[in-house]
């Protein structure tokens, strides 16, 4: 551990759990639940998150000591649409029909409350190395959520994990559809997505009851 | 009659949160009473009103694939749809610091109750959103811009009005311990959103497929169709 001191480990491990982005901070909500309908595009979007917030957060801890106050905002939303802007092309030039799948998401990371909240909390105060591990912390907090509810949703709506028919073909009746097992087909829809992340957030708060409101 | 049908169908069937699920982070931050969520949904309806119509004349005139045209013949093969969200949230950022001041100057009353809330705009996902779905559904004239707008403004307004007034209710409720807070606003929405689904039909007439360009609404036809199937399978 000679490159990661106890601090920084904990910067990082911290928000996987006790301080999740998603279930406690309460940031990035709408991007987490409107492309977790499969496992794919959860992990797309995990990785497109990580690249921006892990970039932007060094950028903004680099400039932290120039940017005016008052237009702050403004110069924090020009660095991340210049971020997304990135992974647009990269997304549109390698993964054509998923930059479809997530279609106007990709843009929507721009205003996911996880970026601009980590840059307000953490990387305007700290140096960049802390603030780096800050945003893969964070992003990785997020990641972990998306990825929970996209695998449920997945496999519990179409009965696949990333394409792959790991419960057996519906319209053939093999593996557990022979016994009479149906594909849940609203797992699929909207407002499942938060009825899901609504159940993560009562386990987790079950397990550490530090955590529950009044 | 075409207005009439944008505005019914951004208001109920494309509603900013419970279908596409856009501007949640406010909408759980600010929605514990009813007072604030009603200056926040005010405000949001008033920025929506001005950026969307901005960003339709930004992407006719500038952005789209041969939108320079009116510049000159040579400059009619250039395609800077790449820029857009720079460019959006550019003039999403500059109109809400805009209004700030506007409001301030003329209306000091107005900007007690709004003005609070108008920082926390330009970062609310439901105000890019909007710009974004107005460029990838194709609306077509300035006078619509300006309604899809507004009525999907309205859409979130009243979503963030339901939730907190619900919310200000659920407080004598005895609710889970583990749920409290955070954990059951989500589930209520979840529920909200599958009433809000039923609403699908208005303007088709019931059974009859409508033709949508809109990914997300194929996207539910397209799984409904292969539930359908599934079903079909399986008798």
């Amino acid at each position: 551990m000679g490159l990661l001191s106890k601090k920084d480990t904990k910067l990082i491990t911290d928000p996987l759990a006790d301080n999740n982005p998603i279930t406690i901070q309460v940031l990035g909500i709408c991007s987490a639940l409107a492309i977790t309908a499969e496992l794919e595009a959860s992990i797309v979007m995990s990785i497109a998150v990580l690249f921006v917030l892990g970039v932007g957060n060094v950028v903004i801890s680099l400039m932290r000591n120039i940017i005016p106050s008052k237009i702050r905002i403004i110069v924090q939303l020009i660095v991340v649409a210049t971020l997304v802007i990135i992974v647009d092309l990269v997304l549109k030039a390698f993964a054509y029909e998923l930059s479809k799948t997530l279609s106007v998401f990709v843009g929507l990371i721009i205003t996911n409350c996880i970026i601009m909240g980590r840059f307000e909390a953490f990387a305007l105060a700290n140096g960049p190395w802390k603030s780096f591990l800050d945003g893969i912390g964070n992003s990785l907090g997020y990641a972990v959520i998306l990825i929970i509810v996209g695998f449920f949703r997945e496999l519990l709506g179409s009965g696949t994990l990333l394409g792959y028919q790991v419960l057996g073909d519906a319209i053939e009746k093999t593996g557990v559809y022979h016994y009479g097992y149906e594909n849940n087909g609203f797992m699929l829809l909207a407002p499942m997505a938060l009825i899901t992340v609504g159940l993560i957030i009562w386990v987790q708060r079950s397990r550490n009851t530090e955590l529950v409101e009044d | 009659m075409e207005h009439l049908e944008l505005f019914f169908k951004s208001i109920f069937i494309d509603n900013m949160v419970f279908a596409t699920f856009l501007g949640m982070c406010s909408y759980l931050a600010v929605s514990k009473k009813v007072s604030t969520a009603v200056g926040l949904g005010a405000a949001v309806i008033f920025v929506m009103a001005i950026t969307v119509p901005l960003n339709w004349l930004l992407d006719t005139y500038i952005l789209q694939d041969g939108a320079l045209a009116w510049l000159g013949e040579e400059y009619a093969s250039y395609d800077l749809s790449f820029l857009s969200f720079i460019m959006f949230i550019a003039t999403i950022a500059t109109m809400v610091q805009l209004v700030e001041i506007v409001v301030e100057k003329f209306s000091p009353a107005l900007y007690n109750s709004l003005g609070i809330f108008l920082p926390l705009i330009a970062v609310n996902c439901a105000i890019l959103g909007g710009s974004l779905f107005m460029q990838s559904r194709e609306i077509e004239t300035l006078g619509l811009a300006f309604n899809y707008g507004i009525s999907s403004g309205i859409g979130w307004f009243l979503a963030i009005l339901a939730i907190a007034a619900i919310r200000e209710k659920i407080r004598y409720s005895n609710v889970p311990p583990a749920l409290r807070g955070l954990g059951i606003t989500f589930i209520i929405t979840g529920l909200m959103a599958i009433g809000f689904m039923s609403f699908g039909g208005m303007l088709t007439g019931g059974d009859e497929e409508e033709k949508k360009p809109e990914m997300i609404i194929e996207a539910i036809n397209t799984q409904e169709k292969e539930l359908a199937n599934t079903i079909k399978g399986t008798k």
